[in-house]
């Protein structure tokens, strides 16, 4: 018992290597991307009182787009193809000739761009069979989507210069009013069966 | 000034000692945004692919829903199941399902849930307009649809 031993320094020169493992598994299992998707809004669920009386939509107003178990395309009464969807979507969202049987444009005021004729009323109602896939229907919406960001996008360059993504919010929101979003989620119903 | 010059011609060695510290603080970064898939899948599905997708924006707040072909037909059969957390369900389970999941939220995340609907591109829209239907009973109102980028 006579001189106090100096306590030796802790090796750390390891701690590195575990952490640099431990370093590796982590990145390995991450997944850093993100879900993507299409994001739809549901409607509330019918009342019961509400289900007879449907709200009634002029039918100049409506775009029907219907899919069949073999996953055929109709738009209003005519056999298309999924090409087709987008070019008859931006005709009718827009109306830009005022055609009598497209929707009614109305004159609407809007912040930033004034008083503007706005198809205001306008709804697309994508129905389904019960056995059309689920993949067609997607790209159907995902035409009806890229309908709408096109012509948000032609106005929005030709309001403020520049892509509807770059906007301010307020801008954004002004080119929203001109351009909304009404493609319905329709009730479900047996169809194309029959005929 | 020849003060500062004395002896000392050597390159002095790099000192290491903070070398686990910041490998510690990545670590913890990439330990933080990981998130393991906390289902193991029972269905197989081939997402659609499109070209208007958006990011999810809250994951934290999100249930996912499996449609596809179950991995085991023996065992669930060939037709095209939904998957509820680790199990295979029917449709009208996915009410219950998406109460639950929602209550675990906070108070001031509810208005953000969403429900991720991933489902294989050939399975019929039968399946996902019952599920669709389910979440309208139980106010799940805002549901995305997940997709992929198309590969070219």
């Amino acid at each position: 018992m006579g001189k106090k031993r100096k306590m030796p320094g802790l090796n750390t020169s390891s701690t590195a290597d575990i952490s640099f493992m431990l370093l590796i598994f982590f990145l390995v299992t991450t997944s850093m991307d993100t879900d993507q998707g299409l994001a739809r809004t549901l409607p509330k669920p019918p009342e019961e009182d509400e289900l007879n009386n449907e709200i009634k939509v002029k039918e100049r107003n409506i775009l029907n787009i219907r899919i069949n178990k073999d996953d055929m395309l109709m738009i209003g009464d005519d056999y298309v193809d999924i090409r087709d969807v987008k070019p008859r979507a931006k005709e009718f969202i827009a109306n830009p000739e005022n055609r009598s049987n497209l929707p009614e444009l109305k004159p609407k005021q809007i912040k930033l761009l004034g008083t503007r004729m706005v198809t205001e009323n306008h709804v697309i109602s994508v129905q389904t069979d019960r056995g059309t896939s689920y993949g067609i229907y997607f790209q159907v919406q995902d035409q009806l989507v890229a309908a709408y960001n096109e012509l948000r996008d032609e106005l929005a360059k030709q309001e403020f210069g520049y892509k509807y993504q770059f906007l301010t919010k307020e801008e954004q929101e002004a080119i929203r009013e001109v351009y909304p979003q009404k493609i319905s989620e329709a009730e479900p119903k047996q169809y194309g069966k029959g005929q | 000034m020849s003060r500062f010059n004395k002896g000392q011609k050597e390159m002095p060695e790099l000192n290491t000692s903070s070398l686990p510290d910041l490998i510690f603080s990545v670590l913890f970064f990439f330990m933080m945004v990981t998130s393991m898939r906390d289902a193991t899948l029972m269905v197989k599905f081939e997402r659609p692919s499109g070209t208007q997708l958006e990011k999810l924006a809250r994951k934290s707040c999100t249930s996912f829903i499996y449609i596809g072909k179950p991995l085991d037909p023996q065992q669930y059969g060939n037709g095209t199941k939904i998957q509820i957390n680790d199990k295979i369900a029917e449709a009208n389970e996915v009410y219950d399902f998406v109460m639950d999941d929602r209550n675990k939220l906070a108070e001031i995340d509810k208005p953000f849930y969403t429900v991720s609907i991933k489902a294989d591109q050939n399975s019929p829209m039968g399946t996902i307009t019952d599920v669709k239907q389910m979440l309208r009973k139980g106010y799940a109102l805002k549901i995305v649809y997940s997709a992929t980028k198309p590969r070219d």
